[in-house]
């Protein structure tokens, strides 16, 4: 009980003495544990390596520059290649997401076992990174956009299903009553009294995905599965650092442009 | 038109909403259900359309047992049953137009409400009702642009465009000022008797009810405690309904408390 009685005086804490008793027990518990972590981690490091890190950065930097200017001419397909996996990934992803999604929350699926199994779907997509499903895809269409495409896509149902059903799960009740009161059928109730409330989160949902979509397309090609990582990945290969350098450079754009233009579609929707 | 016959609603929880409610609505009447919160009010008149599912009992609108219905016989009838709610209950992010035309929709079918296509004549009507409930100004404007009145004006409209014989009522003067209240009950209840509905209105303010309906049913821990004119609302009836309180202070002035310790000898 945090009220106890001093003096003919009710004194209010916000903690029992038992509470603060176990808080404290848990922060010195936490201190210990830190301090043991940091002392493996150091037995765990050649400070010698680690010492010259700054002179290996210089290097590194040094080798890149100038970048290759003139590589450009030959990054424009690869770079449209990335839009394309990101997009059409982003796209075939929210075009099974978005139905799954009626399926996985609870105020709308037609019955708890389809629930489940769309909950077991979109736990799938999610626990597998894009480069791995893309490993995985690579392996059985061969490399190319295409298996870029359907990597992008299977992560992204997972994130996408995942968020717009907790958004259905949040959508007000009282509006669902008023047209099921009307006598309209399942499908109208969805379509007039869901679906208006969700749009505007499935709408910001897709295209933050989009966004994370274009900065994984460019790493897929270390894996084979098309767009500018491929020429990333021979470039370092042939330890071409000026090459590198200037798709560094391309990347960097790209992700700043994708950025800017996820920003001004969210501010149009809200 | 509306007979009810031991109506007992028990949620799973446990708790019993209604005990054994029987209650016969006539053509044309219009009844306010009054009673404190948690009485069962809103319990009893979802029941009607089954937004909640009874536990047991009967109900009739006409010659058809609402409680026997399957799901699609069960969406016809809710047709012919408006419902008006304490929030509005519109579907905020849709025009004034659209919500009330929602109103429709078990007279078509999914396409023709996906696309918006309705028939011209449902189109007409959602005019005339605009102009009747005083908004014709607001046809395009999106249902969360409005204030409360102009919102429970809309969910009055979207009720009446199903061409109902009877209005569930919940609450619908709960979040509005005083003056607006006045305005919502005279428009529903002049509605009602232009079209010849029967009403049932759930209200927590009992002068308005004795203002505007005809009949009042008290409701106390799911059962039916008063059942008669507005102006048999005696201070003992009204201490059946909600319990002891001092009625008449709301209309004199309120007298001095007593010190408690004199409540307690």
């Amino acid at each position: 009980m945090p009220v106890h009685t001093a003096n003919d005086v009710k004194i209010w804490q916000r903690y029992d003495t038992a509470t603060r008793l176990r808080q404290w027990g848990g922060w010195i518990a936490g201190t210990v544990i830190t301090l043991i972590c940091w002392q493996v981690i150091s037995n765990g490091t050649r400070w010698e390596f680690a010492a010259d890190a700054p002179q290996q950065l210089g290097i590194f930097l040094q080798r890149m520059f100038p970048p290759d200017w003139s590589y450009v001419n030959q990054l424009w397909k690869p770079l449209w290649d990335t839009i394309t996996i990101a997009t059409l990934g982003t796209l075939v992803a929210v075009i099974i997401a978005l139905p799954l999604s009626f399926l996985a929350a609870r105020n709308t699926t037609p019955h708890p076992i389809v629930r489940y199994l769309t909950l077991l779907v979109i736990v799938v997509s999610r626990s597998v990174n894009s480069l791995i499903w893309a490993l995985i895809i690579v392996a059985i269409t061969g490399p190319g956009v295409l298996a870029g495409i359907i990597a992008i896509a299977l992560r992204s149902i997972g994130f996408i299903g995942k968020l717009a059903f907790e958004s259905i799960e949040e959508t007000s009740r009282e509006p669902v009553e008023a047209i099921t009161a009307t006598g309209a059928s399942r499908l109208q109730v969805l379509s007039y009294s869901i679906l208006p409330q969700v749009m505007p989160s499935f709408a910001g949902i897709s295209i933050f995905r989009w966004d994370i979509n274009i900065r994984e397309a460019t790493v897929l090609g270390l894996v084979g599965a098309g767009g500018i990582g491929l020429n990333l990945n021979a470039a370092v290969n042939l330890l071409r650092w000026d090459q590198a350098g200037m798709i560094f450079i391309v990347i960097f754009g790209l992700v700043l442009i994708s950025e800017a233009v996820s920003a001004q579609v969210r501010k149009a929707i809200i | 038109m509306l007979r009810i016959e031991q109506l007992v609603k028990r949620y799973p929880t446990g708790d019993a909403a209604l005990r054994g409610v029987s209650l016969t609505v006539s053509e044309g009447q219009v009844m306010a259900l009054i009673g404190p919160s948690g009485a069962g009010k809103s319990t009893l008149i979802r029941c009607v359309n089954r937004l909640v599912e009874p536990t047991s009992g009967k109900i009739w609108l006409r010659d058809t047992e609402i409680t026997a219905l399957n799901q699609r016989q069960l969406r016809r009838i809710r047709r012919r049953i408006g419902m008006i709610f304490q929030e509005y209950a519109l579907v905020e992010r849709l025009s004034v137009m659209e919500n009330i035309l929602s109103g429709r929709l078990g007279y078509v079918n999914f396409w023709q409400s996906w696309f918006r296509r309705f028939p011209q004549s449902d189109i007409d009507q959602a005019f005339n009702l605009l102009e009747r409930v005083g908004l014709s100004d607001f046809v395009d404007k999106r249902a969360d642009e409005l204030s409360g009145g102009q919102r429970q004006r809309v969910g009055i409209a979207r009720a009446l465009i199903q061409s109902p014989d009877l209005l569930l009522v919940d609450e619908p003067t709960a979040s509005l000022d005083p003056k607006t209240s006045r305005q919502i009950m005279r428009l529903i209840t002049e509605l009602a008797r232009e079209r010849g509905l029967a009403v049932i209105i759930n209200i927590h303010d009992v002068p308005l009810a004795q203002m505007f309906v005809q009949r009042i049913v008290g409701l106390r821990a799911g059962e039916i405690v008063y059942d008669g004119p507005p102006d048999g609302l005696t201070p003992e009836r009204l201490s059946d309904i909600y319990g002891a309180e001092d009625w008449g202070a709301s209309q004199t002035a309120v007298p001095e408390q007593e010190p408690l310790l004199t409540a307690q000898e």
